[in-house]
């Protein structure tokens, strides 16, 4: 199962319907088990069991997520990929040290790969859509693969499938998810940890 | 939070009303009213006619003129929007994009230099799934205009329902467009919607029909019981 993380401002809010559940097709399509969970409302049992996660985006104007963040204090030890979109890398880079700072995209945008790695191979530049207001100061154990006019675009963590995407792979970039999914493991990786 | 919805009198825009109805409070509807009928942002046919739909859902209108010139487009909206913060304390506005990066683009930015909240409960939605949803859920709507090659002079006006939804995706399909017509492919107009009080009829209409686009105008209408 993949663990799909709602980092609106309230559970069922209508962000649910436009960052969310984009993302939970596209992984129910490339046939995958998901599961919703609001950052808020997450179990044990919905951890153990995923065996992946994936953070998706907010609103624009929304921020709250960035507030509380020891409610994410699992993905440190969390032994299954993640990947965070927007919102979502912002998360896992406060969790992991690095740090945020404003800058604007919206729109679509080209993004140069300036790192090798299987997620993006045979890919050199190709535009996405972006809409973030905060950018990221990328952390020590992570690695830069991909930027923008706007900044850090895709970050890796140096040991771990751990990945950020501060553009939205869900909109004309789906086969990004897609490889994704391809690291992760639908009966959950518990047994790893 | 009260939302202010972008209101174009079609299906897409009225579907999102009804979304944001359900999740918060929409406190108005907005429409830009473009002179131009090729705008590049707006829909046209019959927009006008957004205040009979208002008052069929209850809720009120800020309407605003624009030239439709592209880019300035963007300037007609951002007044509409700050018009329904003055006078409505909107503290977001909702749009009925589904996959249109240039359309969502453009409102996003007004709303970020607005520093309003922006949301498109259809955004990436499939659109055959969303066509069998807005029908099954006791939208009606018919065909406004058209301005693809499948579309004859006949479908000018037709509702669309079960039946004719069938056809609409078989065409889809066969001429590989877009089956919600959100390229303009062809564009709708809502005369029925859960949130309405009261329902549109028709009383009086015409048909222009050139080439591979045709216009359905609405002359007269009336709020009925539903």
């Amino acid at each position: 199962m993949i663990l799909v993380v709602d980092l609106s401002y309230r559970p069922g809010s209508l962000s649910l319907d436009e960052f969310v559940t984009p993302v939970e097709r596209i992984v129910r399509q490339e046939g995958y088990p998901a599961r919703i969970r609001h950052y808020t409302d997450i179990s044990h049992q919905d951890i153990a069991s995923a065996g992946g996660a994936i953070f998706c985006g907010t609103a624009l104007a929304d921020f709250g997520y960035l507030e509380g963040l020891e409610r994410f204090a699992w993905l440190s030890s969390f032994p299954c990929p993640v990947l965070g979109i927007c919102a979502g890398m912002q998360v896992l880079v406060r969790v992991y040290g690095g740090d945020v700072y404003p800058a604007t995209g919206i729109g679509m945008a080209e993004q140069q790969v300036v790192a090798p790695d299987p997620l993006l191979a045979g890919r050199d530049r190709f535009p996405a859509y972006e809409l973030h207001c905060l950018a990221v100061e990328s952390p020590p154990s992570f690695m830069v693969l991909a930027t923008s006019l706007s900044g850090a675009q895709i970050i890796r963590h140096q040991d771990r499938p751990v990945y950020g995407v501060m553009f939205h792979p869900e909109v004309r970039n789906e086969w990004l998810i897609g490889r994704f999914l391809s690291l992760c493991l639908p009966e959950g990786c518990a047994h790893l940890g | 939070m009260k939302l202010g919805v972008l209101f174009s009198g079609g299906k897409d825009s009225a579907f999102a009303c009804h979304r944001a109805m359900a999740k918060d409070e929409v406190a108005c509807l907005i429409t830009v009213l473009p002179v131009n009928p090729e705008s590049y942002l707006f829909h046209t046919p019959n927009v006008s006619l957004t205040a009979l739909q208002a008052e069929a859902a209850g809720l009120p209108l800020v309407s605003v003129e624009s030239e439709g010139v592209e880019e300035a487009e963007v300037a007609d909206l951002s007044r509409a929007i700050s018009r329904a913060v003055e006078e409505h304390g909107i503290e977001g506005v909702v749009t009925g994009a589904i996959h249109s990066v240039y359309q969502a683009t453009r409102i996003q930015r007004v709303c970020h230099d607005l520093d309003l909240w922006c949301f498109n409960p259809l955004w990436q939605r499939d659109e055959e799934e969303y066509l069998e949803e807005i029908v099954s859920s006791g939208f009606r709507f018919l065909i406004s205009g058209v301005s693809a090659a499948p579309f004859d002079k006949a479908w000018l006006g037709t509702e669309v329902d079960r039946g004719t939804l069938d056809e609409l995706k078989a065409l889809a399909r066969r001429y590989r467009m877009n089956p919600a017509g959100e390229g303009g492919e062809y564009e709708t107009f809502v005369t029925d919607a859960p949130f309405f009080r009261k329902r549109i009829e028709v009383l009086r209409a015409s048909r222009e029909y050139h080439g591979d686009r045709g216009i359905y105008r609405i002359e007269d209408a009336r709020l009925v019981a539903r």
